[in-house]
């Protein structure tokens, strides 16, 4: 039987985290799931684990200095409450699952699986969120598109946790998400969008697009945004096969048991359709 | 490891490897039969559980992560006044077929109506999105929560 860590505090934890090399644990359903076995026993762990759930550093929403700081144990549910989340994550947080696994599911874990799936991604990418990671001796924070390095990586090193999520609090009076799965509750994406733009007297300001489940981590061109912001929307509509043709350049998505790739890119480029000639107005 | 919390009210403590699923435990150890397992990845809500008054799928939970935590399973709910109407709901509504389902959708229904006591449809299908059932359709179940917020009005 492995050792199993359930400290009280961050240092705590960071201590652990170092000398055991122990396993994060959560919310747990990722772990349970990829790690369970036979009906009844207990999941299989090779190293240590380390249970964050006591944790209270890693908890709690703030909101200061126009940033809002996630603690990375918050729920998903927790999140969903709070009124000082942007509405984009909220929109996203509200089609994961079904209530029973958001009461039990991280944040932080969502971002540290880093399934191209993960449905908090492309909100974070879109509000242009930092991660902040602590080790036993230092603290560094880094933007999640940078943190987030492919299908089941992060940048995560070994005696490192995830504390918390920044998110700077900024005014969008666009914001649209939309998630095709197979059915509504408890099924992955197939493709999620995440879209938010800031439109002042005709002239879209600010535009952000990221999608998520069409390549292996979710996708943002800001080059592309940039032609876009400083434009009247009435320009915008007649440029839109263009930005499509851009976009279909580089959502490179793969055939999985959930959809085709055939599929994936259809979809997510008439979302995006939709997106720029009916929200933008 | 020893993990101590409240099970249906009553104070616990079990000498047990941390990372057995909650589920095993009540049904092993306590002997807790009411509490289903169905899909054991999350996805039925056949085995689902209240933790501190939140709906929570006890396959997924190592009993760890309830140490110092309130856990209620249809065991400890039935014998309330609330699990009464809601049983007599199911009744008239025929809401329930083979009954496998019918645990985990009680637990759904009492962390529904204890924050939302008057729910429109939309919540209550919402609400039981996780607990899938193989026999009835779903539309009686939900017949029956509406049916048991209407009779149970001022009990939640
Ligand atoms: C039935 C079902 C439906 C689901 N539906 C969806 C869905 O629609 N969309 C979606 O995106 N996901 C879905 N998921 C996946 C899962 O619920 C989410 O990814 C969840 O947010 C993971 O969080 P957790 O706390 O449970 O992670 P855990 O399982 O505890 O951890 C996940 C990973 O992150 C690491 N980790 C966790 N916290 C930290 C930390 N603070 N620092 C460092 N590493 C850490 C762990 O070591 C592990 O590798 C679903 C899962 C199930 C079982
Ligand atoms: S057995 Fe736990 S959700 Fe299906
Ligand atoms: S009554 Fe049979 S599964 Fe619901």
């Amino acid at each position: 039987m492995v050792k199993v860590f359930m400290p009280q505090s961050l240092k705590e934890a960071l201590r652990i985290r170092k000398e055991e090399k122990a396993i994060p644990f959560a919310g747990g359903t990722d772990l349970m799931v990829k790690r369970g076995r036979l009906r009844g026993l207990a999941p299989y762990f090779e190293k240590p684990v380390l249970f964050l759930h006591k944790v209270k550093e890693l908890t709690g929403v703030k909101f200061e200095e126009g940033r809002v700081r996630i603690g990375a144990l918050s729920t998903l549910s927790e999140i969903l409450e709070n009124r000082d989340i942007p509405l984009i994550l909220k929109y996203a947080i509200a089609e994961i699952a079904s209530p029973a696994i958001r009461n039990l599911a991280t944040i932080g874990g969502n971002i540290c699986n880093a399934s191209p799936a993960g449905d908090t991604l492309p909100p974070l990418y879109v509000m242009n969120a930092r991660v902040v990671l602590s080790s036993f001796t230092s603290e560094r924070e880094m933007k999640i598109m940078d943190f987030i390095k492919g299908p089941g990586s992060t940048d995560l090193k070994e005696e490192e946790l995830l504390k918390e999520i920044i998110i700077p609090v900024e005014f969008f009076n666009i914001v649209f998400y939309r998630k095709v799965g197979t059915r509504k509750a408890n099924s992955l994406s197939k493709v999620s969008f995440a879209g938010v733009a800031r439109l002042d007297d005709g002239i879209i300001k600010d535009i952000r697009i990221s999608f998520g489940a069409v390549a292996p981590t979710p996708l943002r061109a800001p080059e592309i945004e940039e032609e876009i912001i400083g434009k009247n929307k009435v320009k915008i509509i007649a440029k839109i096969p263009d930005i499509l043709e851009k976009y279909a350049r580089i959502i490179r998505p793969i055939d999985d048991q959930r959809s085709t790739a055939r599929y994936r890119k259809t979809i997510s480029l008439k979302i995006l359709e939709y997106f720029l000639k009916e929200e933008i107005k | 490891m020893k993990i101590r919390f409240v099970l249906n009210h009553k104070k616990v403590e079990i000498d047990v490897d941390p990372l057995k699923r909650l589920l095993d435990v009540v049904r092993e150890d306590f002997d807790l039969k009411g509490v289903k397992e169905r899909c054991g990845e999350g996805e039925c809500g056949a085995c689902a559980v209240l933790v501190n008054g939140k709906l929570m799928n006890s396959c997924l939970i190592p009993v760890a992560q309830v140490d110092g935590k309130e856990v209620l399973t249809i065991e400890g709910y039935k014998n309330t006044k609330k699990y009464k109407i809601i049983e007599e709901a199911f009744l008239e509504a025929g809401a329930v077929q083979c009954g496998f389902c019918t645990p985990g959708m009680v637990m759904a229904i009492e962390a529904l109506l204890s924050q939302n006591p008057s729910p429109e449809e939309s919540d209550v299908r919402e609400a039981l999105s996780g607990n899938l059932c193989r026999c009835t359709g779903y539309n009686m179940i939900v017949d029956a929560v509406l049916l048991a917020a209407l009779k149970g009005k001022g009990l939640w």
